[in-house]
């Protein structure tokens, strides 16, 4: 068998004391997470993706069941051992007080230094490594505490890296960063995984990137199951649409993304534009609880010019070159009450 | 790297002279050349200097020095642990606990001889019932800490437990000779004058005890920077070194604490100066310079404690944080850097 990570018959949760039952979160949880992949573990809030993260960290003892590491059960390897294999980017908020960044990912050679900490060159090397690895080597000789969210994650990937592990277990990295910074982080896991032949685990709640870049997604569902494979066959199976589906939100499995479902009942309309503004126009209709339809609209939207718009509305009445905001206001005044219009399941 | 290292030698520099002038100063001032004569084992020129010194300055100077050390690393112990930077030694009711022996032991003593006081075998009792104090508060806050999951608990049991033992304190107090309170008054305002060569040859193992025990954990300490899980995730055993931690800062602040009585502001203060000093939050480098601005702080605040040519002693507390804390905070507002130094 090769790399990574494999979980058999886990059951995760807490503690409670000695003699209150233990809290069960998850139970029975069979999957594999390979090395050379990068797998996404995704869910709605309060599945228990942060406690089976930090079951699989060997953070918190597993109730049930067994984490394997590289073939090994990682509740019988003893810690340094383990942090030589296994590295975590946590959500715990990091207070690097006046440490630089060459400094905290240094902190990273923990498992492999001497009692006194004190680095040897092998260990400046592979921090220096590390630091370009997480694509940090333009911050090197900053301090952390002067960091974006964006660069301080990188620094602490970077930290992880130092450890030199098989395996990279992340906690929602993505949640405080912008778009941009989401994508590269993503994309920066994605590549340690393929080039250097990590097993990158990773949970995050943006889905949609998650569909995008992941070789294997790991899906929690309300009911504490969890679907694993290819992000595709997740899709294909409808098993994404269930989980995340909610009230007037609908999962598009073409596009792999999430749609505001239109509303039913409300007035057709029909809009005359070319792309992309016929499609922003459909969304700001949609919003405003007007059902788009191409044929059989009692109203039409058109463009006229660049940026403005003629409608007519049901009566007949003509309102000319509008701009977006006249629009907008346009499409609220004339359009179907909206305590009528209903978003459906 | 070597601007950093020339700033620990400017500072073990001035903690040598801030040890010279403590020896040479004081009621009766010792000219510079004698005392380093003494302390280097030649004659003075005056054969009452070695007398002076060999009785009252050294140790006093020793004191002081032995103090600041062990209480400014106590503190940057746990600041870090704690993950707080306004934790002192004494959050963990060293102090109260210490109180509560000295204010137990008065109680008794005044009971049968009051004259006694602190002088005498009465003094070596004070000492003896304050370490006992602080080390039952500390053991009681370490079996606690056993069934403790976090760390702000922890802080929490601390406090607490030191506010329970302040309240016996102030029983005892109210119920026995209002002389005694007056004596546990005089006690509480901290004083490196009163040891002797014993109490030194107790006072200096203690202390050196302690300082091993913090050198031997500065890894731990370094991957606790980053918090308990991460440091758990690297091998860290957090509840040993949580335990670690408490018995390196019984035996600094409580050794101290029962020789020198509650001294305010170093533990607190110490390590902040040392951080801005060195700029790293690194303990290997952190914790020796703590050491050393701790003893250069205390041994200052002897010296202006005991002006020249007067008879006049101001207590150590006094100065400390009369003349210490508008430093500090002068320090540390001018910094920039104060806004990321904590912890």
């Amino acid at each position: 068998m090769s790399g990574g990570i494999t979980l058999d018959a886990l059951a995760v949760g807490y503690r409670a004391g000695r003699r209150r039952p233990p809290r069960t979160v998850l139970a029975g949880v069979h999957a594999r997470a390979a090395a050379g992949e990068l797998t996404v573990l995704v869910g709605p809030n309060g599945t228990g993706k942060s406690t089976l993260l930090h079951t699989v960290a060997g953070l918190l003892p597993p109730l049930a069941g067994t984490v394997s590491l590289d073939g090994a059960d990682l509740a019988a390897l003893p810690p340094a051992e383990r942090a030589r294999r296994l590295a975590v980017v946590l959500t715990e908020r990091v207070e690097p007080g006046l440490l630089s960044v060459e400094e905290l990912v240094a902190l990273g050679r923990h498992p492999h230094t001497g009692p006194t900490g004190a680095l040897r060159d092998v260990d400046r090397k592979v921090v220096a490594a590390a630091v370009n690895a997480a694509g940090a080597g333009h911050l090197a000789g900053r301090r952390v505490a002067e960091l974006s969210d964006g660069e301080r994650q990188r620094v602490l990937v970077a930290r992880a890296l130092a450890q030199e592990p098989t395996v990279l277990l992340l906690d929602e990295p993505t949640a405080f960063l912008d778009v941009s910074a989401r994508v590269g982080l993503l994309g920066l896991l994605r590549r340690l995984a393929r080039d250097d032949g990590l097993c990158v685990l990773v949970s995050t709640h943006d889905l949609e990137q998650a569909l995008r870049v992941a070789d294997r997604v790991w899906l929690l569902d309300r009911a504490g199951a969890l679907h694993a494979g290819p992000p595709e066959a997740l899709v294909a199976d409808g098993v994404v649409g269930e989980v995340f589906e909610a009230q007037g939100l609908a999962f598009d499995p073409a596009a792999g993304a999430f749609t505001v479902r239109p509303a039913t009942g409300g007035t057709p309309v029909a809009v005359v534009a070319p792309e992309p503004e016929a499609a922003l126009v459909a969304r700001l209709l949609s919003r405003e609880g007007w059902a788009v339809v191409q044929e059989d609209a009692v109203a039409t939207v058109t463009r006229t010019e660049l940026g403005r718009f003629t409608a007519v509305d049901g009566e007949g009445t003509a309102v000319e070159a509008m701009g977006w905001a006249e629009l907008a206001s346009w499409a609220r005044r004339a359009g179907p009450d909206c305590s009528k219009a209903t978003f459906t399941q | 790297m070597t601007r950093r290292r020339f700033i620990v030698l400017v500072t073990g520099a001035v903690t040598v002279v801030l040890f010279v002038l403590a020896v040479a100063l004081g009621p009766v001032s010792v000219p510079p050349v004698d005392t380093v004569r003494v302390l280097a084992g030649a004659d003075p020129s005056d054969p009452r200097w070695s007398v002076l010194i060999g009785t009252v300055r050294l140790p006093r100077a020793l004191t002081a020095a032995l103090a600041g050390a062990a209480l400014g690393v106590a503190g940057a112990l746990v600041q870090t642990l704690f993950r707080n930077p306004l934790a002192d030694p004494y959050v963990l009711g060293v102090s109260s606990g210490a109180g509560l022996g000295v204010a137990l032991s008065l109680a008794a003593v005044g009971g049968v001889s009051f004259a006694d006081g602190f002088v005498g075998t009465g003094r070596l009792g004070a000492v003896g019932a304050a370490a006992l104090g602080a080390a039952a508060v500390l053991g009681l806050v370490l079996v606690l800490a056993r069934w403790v999951r976090s760390v702000v608990t922890l802080l929490v049991v601390g406090v607490m437990v030191g506010s329970v033992t302040t309240a016996v304190v102030s029983l005892v107090l109210v119920w026995s000779d209002p002389r005694i309170a007056q004596q546990f008054v005089v006690w509480g305002l901290g004083s490196v004058d009163g040891t002797s060569r014993a109490d030194l040859a107790v006072l200096a193992p203690v202390v050196a005890a302690g300082l091993a025990v913090a050198v031997l954990s500065v890894k731990p300490l370094n991957a606790l920077l980053l918090g308990e899980a991460h440091a758990r995730s690297v091998g860290v055993p957090v509840r040993r070194l949580r335990a670690v931690v408490v018995v390196a800062v019984a035996l600094l602040a409580g050794g101290v604490t029962a020789f020198c009585g509650p001294i305010a502001f170093v533990g607190i203060a110490v390590p902040h100066l040392a951080r801005l000093l060195v700029d790293t939050s690194d303990h290997r480098v952190l914790l020796p310079v703590t050491a050393l601005v701790g003893a250069a702080v205390v041994l200052a605040c002897t010296v202006a404690g005991h002006p020249p040519g007067t008879e006049t002693v101001v207590p150590l507390n006094v100065v400390t944080s009369l003349v210490g804390a508008p430093v500090v905070i002068a320090v540390l507002l001018r910094s920039r850097r104060f806004a990321v130094a904590v912890s």
